[in-house]
């Protein structure tokens, strides 16, 4: 573990999160900017679990926010998948651009 | 290069290979699978930091999980066999102009920062030991698995209620936990007809 630089996993890291950006911003289907929602909290992870390695091996901080974040996560994706199921009960369709009843 | 190094950045092709590909896949089926690939590399990333016990809660969250909870409703919602529309040109292109921009500032001001790895000067332990009673000393910090990040400390760390304890926000996750529950059940139940 120690022949890889701290640097070389945050940039792991960080084009994983921006592989989400940019699936967040050319998606249109609200199931598929869910995923990339998904890999943008996995990276962040990713960041504290490599600073806990990394800068503070004696301490479990990195670890408990992780944990954290994969329960919200979690609570997150069950909202947000109820949230699309009844949106497709209304709409026949969960595509954004679709859902502009509300739209001004 | 040593093995170690070598698994590390063949997990990180891996990773970032399926991320890519479930974010650019036209059918939204196997977009869900090739997240369930990344989420798995990510716990195998995990693994190879020695971080087993969040590799395990990775693996049974994400994949057990999240990933079921995509492919069922992708299949309550999608006829699964259509392509989606593909993105806007303007869209994407603007989309990946943005995200290298974002990538390059961001490893910029990565490459700039100098981190003070563990070793070379807080060795000495001077900010002491997790301050869990019962758990006591630690010793061989960072060794290995069986070192601070085992799951004995995790489990007595988490829910101490001394003063580094994390016994408050796993109460807070637990209630938000329930409520989310009660949420989605509220949300996606069937409004029933009125006149019966």
């Amino acid at each position: 573990m120690n022949q890889v630089p701290l640097l070389h996993i945050l940039v792991l890291s960080t084009a994983l999160f921006f592989i989400g950006m940019y699936g967040l911003f050319t998606r249109r289907n609200l199931i598929t900017m869910l995923m990339s929602v998904e890999l943008i909290l996995n990276s962040a992870n990713i960041n504290f679990i490599a600073f806990n390695r990394y800068l503070y091996p004696d301490r479990l901080d990195g670890v408990f926010f992780t944990l954290f974040i994969i329960a919200i996560a979690a609570a997150e994706a069950a909202v947000a998948i109820a949230i699309i199921i009844n949106l497709y009960r209304n709409f026949q369709s969960i595509d954004v651009e679709a859902t502009n009843e509300m739209k001004f | 290069m040593s093995v170690s190094a070598v698994v590390f950045y063949l997990l990180s092709v891996y990773i970032l290979v399926s991320a890519f590909l479930a974010v650019t896949s036209r059918k939204i089926f196997r977009s869900a699978i090739w997240l369930l690939f990344a989420l798995t590399g990510i716990a195998g990333l995990y693994f190879w930091l020695q971080m087993e016990f969040v590799a395990a809660v990775q693996i049974v969250v994400y994949v057990g999980g999240i990933v079921v909870l995509i492919i069922f409703s992708i299949f309550l919602t999608q006829q699964s066999g259509k392509e989606l529309p593909a993105p806007l040109r303007s869209r994407s292109i603007w989309a990946v102009l943005a995200v290298c921009a974002g990538f390059v500032l961001t490893f910029a001001v990565l490459k700039g920062y100098a981190f003070r790895l563990a070793g070379t000067e807080r060795i000495a332990g001077s900010h002491g030991t997790v301050g869990i009673g019962g758990v006591g000393g630690i010793p061989g910090a960072g060794t290995g698995s069986e070192g601070v990040a085992g799951v004995e400390n995790i489990g007595a760390q988490l829910l101490s209620t001394s003063e580094h304890g994390y016994v408050l926000p796993f109460e807070v996750v637990s209630i938000l936990l329930l409520a989310a529950m009660i949420g989605c059940i509220v949300i996606a139940m069937k409004t029933k007809p009125d006149n019966k």
